[in-house]
């Protein structure tokens, strides 16, 4: 036991180092795409309010901490992203933190709701793959999941409304909860899910291609190692062999692709919330660029890139974890 | 190289995706002569459903403009889009890629956390930032999405790059004198080269999905038909005339799964060892 934790901690250690420049590279190239954006907030601020004279403007920058060498609003970027400060969305005329907090939770729950069918739905059809390599199931399985990869979410979305919302209707076609019902309690979950299952399947189309074919090619693989054949020849039965043996070691590589994928993910969210109206960060995201409130949109796109960060570093010590080989690189 | 030629022409889903692009390429070419006019001008009753007038297979939209036209039309836009972006990420790529692996060193870590902070940023969120930086036109759009799109390649490029560079033939360029430039660009990059054009066919398709998903968000090009934006559009009469939102979704699925067994095939015959896998 002391061994996994003293693992763990070295893989800790090790990902939080190679954290760092990404981290810093990260803020650096935020700040040059936003100084890149045309209009500064003092602009967008008086385009709202229908105009201010010059010198109004110039007071306002000097009260944003816009009219000093950008050397200089560099070094106040950063010392501000240190305290957690993304700036002050001049539409909510609010910080951007709290704009982004209060959307984060919707955000998340769509996307670990999609990547948990994903996973569960491509590694049990990888599995069934795999063990009919060849036959038809395998083949049929794979030409769906040929299929699903090419699809475009928001297309499976929108197809998913027609024939689940429109025609059958047994789900709602958006929003998060059902407006006005006021529900508490189990109901209020009850309601939750109902919004919540075609946006996470349509989101999670993809990524079951992505988890089958994974599954398939790696249990494949893992079928042909010398220990495999030692279980059977110990006479241990197939099931047994399949569960135990195989499927465990061609996890490791179906949890990297997870962790690599997740910013798809990410992005993928913005398309499915516009098309289910689900008030999470990728809708803030696309609100943002049709207001121009371009320090919400540059915000999400730094903590968005945060998050892909932090999840890569807890794949790696899941990985420390599953797998005793992965040493220190 | 010449029997991975021979053992792609002997795949059939090879064959039948490149066929497929092979067709939809044709109609993107021809686009302006079998659908004359402009595919944004109302020629039809507006809301046909495919197949009610036969002037008008795939039907009209709401403001009676032809669906047929607008898919051809599209088609230019969307493999475009994909062919031009994968170009440019092949450009940035293969540059940084064949740099970090052949000179390593200082150089290489320099590269690859690059390369690490482009990975690490969403790039749908990343294409957004960019075409609202620039003007919603089909070159910012090209221009964001290779930007976004190009880490892939190199990885590939500068793991190939190390594994070739202390390489029989490369010393013996070496030793013969020859520039730096030329061993990356005439010696290793050449065979270097499956891999990399496996990958290419990944990134043309995850192009032309990035592509769809921006005009359908409403911010692609105002001025062309793309699909992605067909199926925007059509997203209004989703209850009344689905067919309009499903049949340029159809194409899309049609052209990426083309890139996809297209790039499968080719990664087959690269790697015999892995037939038949």
């Amino acid at each position: 036991m002391s061994h996994l934790s003293s693992r763990l901690g070295r893989a800790l250690r090790r990902t939080l180092w190679q954290a760092v420049p990404t981290v810093i590279g990260i803020t650096i190239l935020n700040f040059l795409l936003f100084q890149l954006v045309p209009g500064d907030a003092v602009d967008v601020i008086a385009a709202e309010s229908g105009g201010a004279s010059a010198e109004a403007l110039a007071q306002l920058r000097s009260h944003f901490g816009l009219d000093v060498p950008v050397v200089e609003q560099l070094w106040h970027y950063l010392s501000n992203l240190a305290h957690f400060n993304l700036g002050v969305s001049p539409r909510h005329n609010m910080p951007v933190t709290t704009l982004i907090g209060s959307r984060v939770g919707n955000t998340l729950v769509l996307m670990v709701t999609a990547l948990g069918l994903a996973l569960l739905a491509g590694i049990l059809l990888g599995s069934i793959m795999a063990a009919k390599v060849g036959k038809w199931p395998d083949r049929v399985l794979s030409l769906l999941s040929l299929v699903l990869y090419s699809t475009p979410s928001f297309w499976l979305g929108l197809m998913m409304i027609v024939l689940f919302a429109v025609k059958l209707g047994w789900f709602p076609t958006g929003g998060s909860s059902t407006i006005g019902a006021g529900l508490q309690g189990w109901a209020y979950v009850a309601d939750l899910l109902r919004h919540l299952a075609l946006p996470a399947l349509a989101m999670a189309g993809f990524f079951v291609a992505i988890f089958s074919r994974l599954t398939r090619s790696s249990m494949l693989e893992v079928s042909r190692q010398d220990y495999i054949r030692t279980a059977r020849a110990k006479g241990l039965g197939p099931a047994a062999v399949t569960f135990r043996h195989i499927l465990r070691n061609a996890l490791i590589p179906v949890t990297t692709v997870a962790g690599m994928h997740f910013g798809t993910l990410l992005g993928g969210a913005v398309v499915i919330e516009v098309v289910f109206s689900w008030p999470g960060l990728g809708r803030l995201a696309l609100e943002s660029v049709l207001s121009r409130d371009y320090a919400v949109l540059m915000g999400i796109l730094f903590f968005s890139s945060l998050m892909v960060i932090i999840v890569n570093m807890l794949v790696d010590l899941l990985q420390a974890w599953l797998d005793p080989r992965i040493q220190v690189r | 190289m010449h029997s991975s030629f021979v053992a792609f022409l002997r795949n059939p889903s090879a064959m039948a995706g490149a066929l497929i692009l092979l067709l939809l390429g044709g109609v993107a070419v021809f686009a302006h002569i079998l659908f004359p006019g402009d595919p944004l001008d109302m020629v039809a009753m507006p809301l046909l459903t495919p197949g009610e007038d036969a002037d008008f297979p795939l039907g009209s939209d709401t403001l009676g403009r032809d669906v047929a036209a607008g898919i051809a039309h599209g088609a230019r836009v969307t493999l475009m889009t994909g062919a031009v972006a994968a170009i440019i990420s092949l450009l940035i790529g293969v540059l940084i890629g064949s740099m970090a692996g052949y000179f390593g060193g200082w150089l290489e870590d320099v590269l690859v956390r690059i390369t690490e902070v482009f990975q690490t940023i969403p790039s749908f969120l990343l294409v957004i930032v960019l075409v609202v930086i620039g003007e919603p036109s089909v070159t910012t759009i090209i221009l964001a999405i290779g930007l976004a799109s190009w880490p892939v390649i190199a990885r590939v490029v500068r793991a190939e790059f190390r594994s070739l560079r202390e390489s029989d033939f490369v010393l013996a360029a070496r030793s013969q004198g020859f520039s730096n430039m030329r061993i990356i660009f005439q010696e290793i990059l050449p065979n270097a080269l499956p891999p990399v054009i496996v990958t290419t066919s990944v990134i043309v398709a995850s192009a032309i999905l990035i592509e769809s998903g921006l005009s359908f968000l409403g911010m692609g090009d105002p001025n062309v038909v793309s699909w992605g934006s067909m199926i925007g559009e059509g997203r209004e009469q989703l209850r009344t005339a689905w067919y309009l939102t499903a049949l340029p979704g159809v194409f899309i699925i049609l052209t990426v799964m083309a890139l996809n067994l297209v790039g499968d095939g080719l990664n087959d015959a690269f790697n015999p060892r892995l037939r038949g896998m």
